[in-house]
């Protein structure tokens, strides 16, 4: 590990308070937010994400020598990374834009999509402006965070699993 | 307050939540000719294709009207407004009163004159459920099927049909496939595509004359057939608004708010005119994305809010056998490109502003790039160096990611 980034980790740790965040027991409008100055670019949150998603519970069998497919993404540009996923805007333009009524509101703000009624033309992908849903691997339906409420996680597994706190889930 | 909603399509069912997120208690009442339960337009193709049925088609849950507190009437038409006295006139003779009436009626098919075509008995247009049924109904694997249209209606009931039928050809004057959101480059790939499954081209080409199964070409070409699609274009439905005094230009003209020249007479979708942010122009920009967000905003004003849609944004996405075509905003300025096989890119970009986009099986955060156009942003404000290449949000200053990735959106 650079040195920059040991020194960043060891001064710069966030409040530890925010770690816990996610035990405090409300779930309506927690949303994952990102410190990119925190984000080391290790990309584990992209793994967390594809292991959460697989439906299996032995990580090395579900992505050894596998070409994984995130819903969460690192973006990296020289000393700056930062992870990207699902914002569930209040105002949610995918919902709005999608063709075919897949994409919804929760009662607590989460958007969801329903994989059976996309129909995988994309419009979404057209739309999101911080490009957070994305074609799923088979490439019949688009993919998106859903929180891993919809997986045996029920908690953001990249959130759990990133080892610097550059996404944490909470209010704001 | 009574609420009429003329249309059960994405601009009727957007004024519906927009009325419902202001106004909880109102009448609503909506009226629409089709007899079925709201469902995804553009759905029809992938129907007959396989890849839905009627029950995942429905545009919102099962619940959607009782919940939303909405008395339907389908199977009706709306056969006239009368502004003075409030009134909707309906093909059964009866009429509703409005305090706020929202005209959503879409566009029909437009059907140019062409010799013999009277003489042809299996003939069908390309925009309605019930349209995709008889379809349906009419083809089986020894049909020939010909398609005279190779616009974004033809193309998609090519490729709902393709696989389903004896053999399908296209006829279409342009020299090229999806003239309206393609360049010649992006627009072959397309075509291979499809000429991969069988169909067949007939382009800069048109037909001169049909007897009852065969089409004879200008070029003198002749195509025998068994059923014929014509997907040729599509006229806005404007006749009630006309009629009743409202300012009508291609499409019906509103405002900002989303109402006609006529009080409390709101109009949305495929059968207005939106002003286009990019151009300035007003034009119709008939696609789902926008007869939605023009629909909520009118339905929010018709309640009594406040609301003002002015980014209506040209954009498409479409899809022929897994080649994605993404498009957006006008093709004017300077461009850059990347061309590899089957993998197209193009930007258009004029006095420091992203203008439009082509994307051909690249639609990776194509949305990243819309954003830019409509939203207006500087590109001095980015990195458009950095994100030509692929769009990220790297290419923003660190503030502005801050906003949009540490903060609620």
């Amino acid at each position: 590990m650079p040195r920059a980034v040991r020194k960043q980790i060891i001064t710069e740790l966030p409040n530890p308070c925010l770690r816990n965040s996610a035990d405090r027991g409300y779930s309506i409008m927690k949303r994952i937010y990102v410190n990119e100055k925190w984000c080391l670019g290790c990309h584990l949150c992209e793994y967390e994400c594809a292991f959460a998603n697989s439906g299996m519970t032995d990580m090395v069998k579900a992505l050894k020598g596998k070409t994984i497919h995130p819903k969460i993404r690192v973006e990296d540009g020289g000393d700056v990374h930062f992870a990207v996923n699902c914002r569930h805007c209040t105002e949610a333009i995918c919902v709005k834009s999608c063709i075919a009524g897949a994409l919804s509101k929760d009662d607590d703000g989460m958007v969801r999509i329903d994989k059976d009624k996309c129909v995988g033309c994309y419009t979404c992908v057209l739309v999101c402006p911080f490009g957070a849903i994305m074609p799923s691997a088979d490439g019949h339906a688009a993919q998106k965070c859903m929180l891993c409420l919809d997986n045996l996680c029920g908690e953001p597994n990249c959130v759990k699993h990133c080892p610097n706190n550059a996404i944490v889930y909470e209010e704001r | 307050m009574k609420y009429v909603i003329i249309g059960n399509s994405a601009a009727g069912i957007a004024a519906i939540e927009g009325i419902r997120s202001t106004d909880e208690s109102g009448e609503i009442v909506l009226v629409s000719d089709e007899p079925h339960f709201t469902y995804g337009r553009p759905l029809i193709s992938y129907y007959l294709m396989g890849a839905t049925d009627p029950e995942h088609m429905r545009y919102r849950p099962a619940d959607f009207y009782e919940k939303n507190n909405v008395r339907t009437l389908f199977g009706v038409r709306a056969e006239k407004i009368d502004a003075e006295k409030k009134q909707v006139v309906l093909s059964d003779g009866k009429t509703l009163d409005y305090d706020k009436l929202l005209v959503a009626t879409g566009s029909r098919p437009f059907v140019p004159p062409m010799e013999g075509l009277d003489g042809v008995k299996k003939k069908f247009s390309f925009m309605t459920f019930d349209d995709a049924l008889a379809l349906e109904k009419a083809i089986g694997p020894k049909t020939r099927v010909l398609i005279v249209g190779a616009g974004l209606i033809g193309l998609k009931c090519c490729e709902g049909i393709a696989e389903r039928v004896k053999s399908v050809a296209v006829v279409d004057l342009a020299n090229h496939v999806l003239p309206s959101i393609l360049d010649e480059y992006g627009a072959q790939i397309v075509q291979r595509t499809l000429e991969a499954k069988g169909v067949k081209f007939y382009l800069s080409d048109s037909v001169a004359r049909f007897e009852e199964k065969t089409a004879t070409l200008k070029s003198g070409a002749r195509i025998d057939f068994d059923v014929l699609v014509v997907a040729v274009g599509v006229r806005p439905n404007v006749e009630l608004v006309k009629n009743a005094g409202g300012e009508v230009r291609r499409g019906i003209a509103i405002d900002e708010r989303g109402e006609t020249s006529l009080k409390d007479v709101y109009a949305a979708g495929d059968c207005t005119e939106s002003r286009d942010i990019v151009t300035g122009d007003h034009k119709i920009l008939a696609l789902m994305p926008n007869a939605y967000l023009q629909g909520h905003c009118a339905g929010v004003n018709m309640a009594g809010g406040d609301e003002v849609f002015d980014k209506a944004v040209a954009m498409n996405a479409i899809g022929f056998f897994g080649t994605h075509v993404l498009t957006a905003g006008v093709y004017t300025g300077d461009s850059f490109e990347e061309k590899e096989g089957d993998k197209y890119k193009k930007l258009f970009y004029k006095d420091g502003y992203l203008n439009g986009f082509i994307l051909v099986n690249e639609p990776e955060r194509a949305g990243i790039y819309t954003s830019l156009i409509r939203e207006r942003t500087p590109l001095s404000q980015i990195d458009f160096d950095l994100i030509k290449n692929s769009p990220a949000l790297m290419a923003f200053s660190s503030k502005a990611r801050a906003d949009k990735l540490a903060r609620r959106v």
